[in-house]
This record gives structure tokens, sequence and C-alpha cells, in this order.
């Protein structure tokens, strides 16, 4: 007899309308478990704006504001002056939104948030495009990507542009607390939400949420793909504490090419164009293991 | 009586806010407003004012703090100016559609290019149509009565609407006028705390502006114009239970000068109004007998005010201190569309005056009613003419 | 959904209040997931990895919803034991 690893309750309802091995869904699934039933929500325009359904449905068991497309990072500024004003400083505070709304059209009000030292978390579950209206591309949207704007057609126009490191920005803004998450590792997960709700300050959680549709592959590969992209370096989980590094998933040392040909997204790929995108997350990954052990020793030294 | 004191019309807003015990302010400077908020962060740090300042990176993130601090059921407030608060048109529409009762006060300035930091009114005209209440003040009292008489109105269970103050850059923000504080006490029983029915509670957890079909839209939008027309008289009320409290009434949705037996009107928002009663007086007491309406409440619209006006008096003319490009401007064109269907018909002409801070002089004013005397001798010929500027009409 | 007639059964704005479990979206289903009882090891990797939270755990036992399960497989896919078939939705 197995042992059930997270919060057992739900603070999220069945009959909400993601689509089928929605990665978005089941981080909202493990963030309400993580930070539990005294917290406040703001999501933007995105995937979750339209997940619950129609009015009068909501799919959540916590208070619920919907604001404007790019103003998360304000809105739960507002929301977090309010109940402070109000004397209910112990009320969690979290903004909800995907990557287009917070590495693009959002990344305004997030650094506002940030900078301004809100005491509240900002999640970005990153299904790495705008998929809510259709799958077009944004800054999150990995190079090689087919998207609706970055289609292949004749002229090869898939976007070329790197992925924009959310995280780098957050730690460039002495962030008291950013993370990578999985939604293939729920338990690390909820773990780094219970955490982020005992820090004062701003908080930076980006959740790496697979999404079938966007990214053309079998809905039944929702988790496992998350699990891949870990194993081959697509994603890197890791933590970084007042901009002390620390790794808490090690890759599985698994070629690029697994996680890359299970996605009819890259599927233009040539074996050249892949040995490409290999070197790079291999010059990534160097990269994140010299910055743990640099900042871990800085953090020793000081 | 309150203390008086010699403030700016920005300080007066900044007071208003104060004694309307605002909760959350959120604001991003601009000029020439950026005086409102220096005197809020001096009265935060000096403990008179109780309130979380949230510096926002911009116009637009400040609507969406103050949305979402009055949606977790706070009193929230905010300045701004011309490019300020075009930058936050997209979240005016979501304020006046989430039914948030935000005070805010506007300094009006004219938009740019050309860049310019003077008074016209081309910013807040433009915003017309994003269902926020507006009143245009004429002094520096005003701006801080009609803020806390503003927060009365928009938290109104039959308002619950936003609603912005406007006062002419410079000529109010920047100018001391002596005016008189009202006694907290006296505001705190005029103005309750801040309870609003629906807000964001973790004991009673609800979704906040989510989906709607078709099928349902139409009614949250005709709720929200029946709220606009029951400002008006929730404003002629609050009016007239300020000046109960104060001493002071400013006359509802418009203030009559000298209408009674007018032969000719002018019809003007802002501190223009002010010259234009100096003029006034003047004329009368060369023998003509000129009246004037000055616009305090743009939105909702006085339409019947307009009516009893258009009834008594058979010239009219309107002053834009905006241009609203196409045909005619924002004043003239709903004074129009509110007399049209009434059994009167005044000739109405509209008068482009003032654009990019120039000011209206009473030589001006004297020339536009020249030539609404003009009208009366010799009839309505053009409509609409441009005062005061190289190759214009007048 | 309730009916609303009168204008004044308006809320001021759009609050939703209905939990979305009114909407059972069993209906998106083409394809079905059957548990091998008799293989399945009570380990829960089903339950903890449904995005439609349609497994509930029934007396120590994943018991999948059918009212809300979509079909998407990952239950399927993420058993350890390979104890849950997706059989073709019947028409």
């Amino acid at each position: 007899m197995g042992k059930i690893t997270i919060p057992e309750e739900e603070l999220m309802s069945s009959g909400h309308v993601g689509c089928h091995g929605c990665g978005a869904v089941l981080a909202m699934r493990y963030v309400l478990k993580g930070l539990g039933k005294k917290t406040i929500m703001s999501i933007p325009a995105c995937c979750w704006a339209v997940m619950p359904g129609v009015w009068p449905h909501r799919a959540l068991e916590i208070p619920l504001l919907n604001t404007a497309f790019e103003t998360t990072g304000a809105s739960i500024s507002g929301i977090r002056a309010a109940l402070d004003a109000l004397g209910k400083e112990d009320i969690t505070v979290v903004g909800f939104a995907g990557d287009g709304g917070t590495a693009d059209i959002g990344i305004q009000a997030l650094s506002g948030m940030v900078e301004r030292s809100t005491n509240a978390i900002y999640i970005m579950y990153d299904n790495e495009a705008y998929m809510n209206t259709g799958i077009q591309r944004s800054s999150a949207t990995p190079r090689g990507a087919w998207t609706t704007t970055t289609p292949v057609g004749t002229q090869g126009t898939w976007k070329k542009n790197p992925k924009k490191n959310l995280m780098d920005i957050m730690v460039a803004h002495k962030i008291p607390y950013a993370a990578t998450a999985s939604i293939a590792y729920p338990e690390d997960l909820i773990r780094k939400l219970t955490k982020a709700k005992e820090i004062q300050g701003p908080k930076f959680i980006h959740i790496y949420a697979p999404c079938p549709t966007g990214w053309r592959l079998a809905p039944e590969l929702g988790v496992d793909i998350a699990r891949l992209a870990v194993a081959t370096k697509a994603f890197f989980v890791y933590e970084v504490e007042n901009g002390v590094y620390k790794i808490n998933l090690q890759p599985k040392d698994k070629p690029l090419s697994e996680y890359i040909k299970l996605q009819g997204r890259f599927r233009h790929l040539s074996e050249e164009q892949i040995n490409e995108l290999q070197k790079a997350v291999d010059w990534e990954w160097e990269r994140l293991q010299k910055l743990e052990k640099f900042t871990q020793a800085l953090y020793k030294r000081s | 009586m309150g203390e008086r004191i010699m403030v700016t019309g920005n300080y007066s807003a900044a007071y208003g806010s104060k004694l309307s015990r605002a909760q959350v302010v959120a604001a991003y400077p601009i000029t020439p407003q950026t005086t409102v908020v220096e005197k809020i962060a001096e009265f935060v740090s000096e403990g008179y004012m109780d309130t979380k300042y949230i510096k926002v990176e911009s116009e637009h993130s400040a609507m969406a703090a103050c949305i979402a601090a009055s949606n977790t059921g706070a009193r929230a407030f905010t300045a701004t100016s011309a490019h300020g608060l075009a930058l936050m048109h997209e979240l005016l529409m979501w304020a006046c559609g989430a039914r948030t009762p935000i005070v805010m006060a506007n300094v009006n300035r004219a938009m740019g290019p050309p860049w310019s930091v003077w008074a016209d009114h081309q910013d807040s005209v433009a915003q017309r149509d994003t269902g926020w209440i507006q009143f245009y003040a004429e002094s520096n009292q005003e701006v801080l009565d009609m803020i806390i008489q503003c927060y009365k109105v928009a938290e109104d269970p039959d308002v619950m609407l936003p609603a912005m103050v406007n006062e002419d850059a410079f000529f109010l923000s920047h100018t001391y006028e002596a005016v008189e504080l009202p006694d907290q006490e006296l505001v705190d029983e005029f103005l309750p705390p801040f309870e609003p029915k629906e807000k964001l509670d973790i004991d009673d957890p609800k979704g906040f502006g989510s989906l709607v079909m078709p099928e349902q839209y139409y009614e949250f939008r005709y709720k929200i114009a029946q709220a606009m027309d029951n400002a008006r008289h929730k404003i002629r009320k609050v009016d007239k239970e300020f000046k109960e409290k104060f001493g002071r009434g400013y006359g509802g949705l418009v203030e009559f000068y000298k209408c009674d037996d007018a032969e000719v009107a002018l019809i003007v928002a802002g501190t223009a109004a002010s010259t234009a009663k100096e003029v006034v007086d003047y004329e009368r007491a060369q023998g003509r007998k000129v009246g004037l309406a000055r616009i305090r409440a743009f939105r909702p619209f006085p339409y019947e005010e307009m009516r009893i006006l258009a009834k008594r008096i058979p010239i009219i003319g309107v002053i834009d201190r905006s241009i609203t490009f196409g045909f005619g401007g924002a004043m003239f064109a709903e004074v129009k569309s509110a007399i049209y269907n009434s059994e009167h018909s005044p000739a109405i002409k509209d008068y482009f005056t003032g654009i990019g801070g120039r000011d209206i002089t009473p030589a001006v004013v004297t020339i536009i009613i020249d030539d609404l005397y003009n009208v009366a001798e010799n009839g309505l010929d053009k409509e609409i003419v441009y005062v005061d500027v190289i190759g214009g009409d007048l | 959904m309730t009916e609303y007639e009168k204008l004044d059964d308006f809320p001021l704005t759009p609050i939703t209040t209905t939990p979305s479990s009114a909407n059972k979206t069993g209906g998106w289903r083409t394809l079905r997931p059957i548990i091998d009882e008799k293989k399945c090891i009570k380990c829960y990797m089903c339950w903890k990895f449904c995005p439609d939270v349609a497994i509930d755990i029934v007396e120590g036992k994943p018991v999948i919803n059918y009212d809300y399960c979509k079909g998407c497989g990952i239950c399927a896919h993420e058993c350890p034991v390979n104890c849950i078939e997706m059989e073709k939705e019947a028409i």
C-alpha cells in the first residue's frame, strides 16, 4: 500500500475546461495544496482565466480576482496593500500567470512588484507560448519550436531566439526567493510553495507546465514529458535563496533528442539542428552548476 | 469652521484623500500631478495619513493596483494627468466594469505630441466612454470638497462607479488659494468607512471578473448604465448634505450664474469659468444680460439642466477646451444632443479655445460674447469656430 | 446554471459562486481508463497526476470518477505496474 506524499485536500474542483492532459491544471492543483485556504489569488488573461468555465462557474476554493493581461504584478501589489491596511497581513497573496503575461506583456508589473519588495508570491506557469489565444510564440518559447506566429513554412521561420531566462531576471532584482518547479515532481513543487509562504517579501516560482495541445504531444505524456525535460536538461529544477543557488534535481544524462522527438512542435528540426540545441543545454547546465558552486562559496565566505 | 490654509490644487487633492481616509494609494508621478503624490508621501512619512502608498512603476499598474485593493475591501485613491490617464485607459474601463468606487484626481493637461504640460481638457474628455463619473473643478476648495463628495457618491450601493475630479494644470494644480480644511470628525460623520457588499474574502471564496457569454454580458453593462443615471440624483443629494454639514454647496451637476434673465449664455467647464464670470459681471454692468452655466459633472451628463437652460435662453455658446477632431467638440456635442429632442431649439455654437494651456483671457471671453450677440442679430452661420489661434475664425 | 430573469437577479459584477463541478466533463472522453483492481498496488500515482481530479481514493483503492474523466491517459501512462487500460469509449 502506497503512501500519499502530497496533501490530500483538493482546493481545485473537477469540471474545469482544461484540455486533455493539461499541465497548467496540475500546476494549479499542486500550488493550492501547497498554499492552503488562507490565500487570495489574482489571475490575468491566460488559460486559467477561462479554465473554470463561463460565469457563474468557479474551479477554486479560494477567492480569485481576475485582472487585465499585463497587470498581475500590480494586482497582487494592490491586494497585499489592502489586506495590510485592513490588518490581514497573514493572508497569502499569490499571482498565477502564464509565460506570456509574465515574461512579455506582464514583465513591467512583475519587475515593479519585486523591486518594491511586495510580500506576495508570483507564479509563472510556463507552457512556452501564448496558449490561450491559440499557440502564438512568447519569449518563453524555446529555440526551435513551431508556433502559429513562428511557423515552419518554406522559409523556416520557427523560433530562433533563445528562451528568456526569468530566473536570472528575478535574481538580478535581489529577490529573497526564486525557484523553478515541475509538475512531474509535485512533492518538490509543494515544498517550495510552503517555503515561499513563510518568507517575507517577493517570491517567484517558475513552474514548467506542458501543453499537449500546443506542443503537439500525446496527452498521456503530459507528466512524463516534464520528467524527460529534467532528465535531458531541457528544464532545470533549482532554487535561489538570497542569491545562493541550489540545484534540486540532477539531469539523467539522456540526450535532448529523446525529449524533442516526442513533440510535434519540433518535428521540422534536423539532426544537426538538434545537436545545436544539445550543445546549448549542455552549456546552460554547466553554467548552472558553476553558479551553484560560486554562489555557495560566496555565501560561506560572507 | 475648519482650519484655513493656503494650498495649491494638488495639495488640496492630497488633503482630500487624507480626509477621506484613503486606505491604499497607488500612483505614478507625472507633471503637473507630481505634488499630489509628493504630499501624500509626506503625510505618510509624518504619520498624518494611515495609508499604504504603493509607488507603482506606471499609471497602468497604478489603476490595476487600485482596482485590486478596492476589490479586497479597501478605499483606494490615485492621481494622474494627460499621458498617465491615457495609459490607464484599459484599466479605467476595467474599474467601471468591476464596479470599484475608486476616486482619482486628474490634472487636466494637453496631450502630446507636441509635448505640453499646460492645461486643456483633451485627456479627460477622451475618457468619456469609460464609465467614470467626471467632475471639473473651478477652485482648490472645490477640488478638496469634491474628492470627499465623490467617495460618498461612488460608494453608494446604487452607484458603485469610479469617479474622477479634474483640475486645470497649473491654474489650479500649482496655484495657491485659501482653502478651508474640513474637520476630520465631521468628514468621518459624512463619509463612513468603505464597506462593500462583495469583496475578496477567504471565508467566502468567490471569483471576480470571470468570462460571460453574450446571453448575460449586456445585462451587466445595462446595470452600469442605470448606475450612472442613479448618480445624477445622488450627486445632487450629496451636494446638499455636504452643504448642511460643512456650509458649502456647489449646486449639483451644473452651476448656474446669472442665467435667469439672460439673453445669451456661455457653457464652460474648469477655471475658465472664473474668468468668464468676471466678464459676465462686466457685461451686465454695460447692459448686456449674459449668463453662464458651469458644467461641474460631465458624466453623468446634466441633460436636464441643459434643457432648463434651453427653455430660457435662445443663444448658447459652448467653450470646448479640447478638440475632438471630426465635427465639434465634446461639450458642444453633448449639449446639442441633450437639447435636440426637447421642445426648445436655441442656437448653439461651439468655441474652441484655451488649447494647450493658452490662457482664456477676459478679452477672449468678450470676443465670444460679442459673437453670441452677433448670432442673436444675424443668425447662426458657422456653428463651430476656432478662437484665438493663428488662422482661426475669431 | 441558474436562470436570471430579472435584472435585479444579476449581481453587480460577474461573481462566480457555482463550483465548476456542475459541469460534467466525462462527455469529452473517447478513451476510458479501466483499473485492474487485482494488479493495482495502491501507490496512488494515478490519483496524484490526474489533471481533472477524477480519481478518488475510496477505502484505500483508487476509483475513477467517470463523470469528469476526460480520458487523457496520464493515469494509464504513469501507472508503474501497467494496471490501467485505456479502452474505446462506448458510443
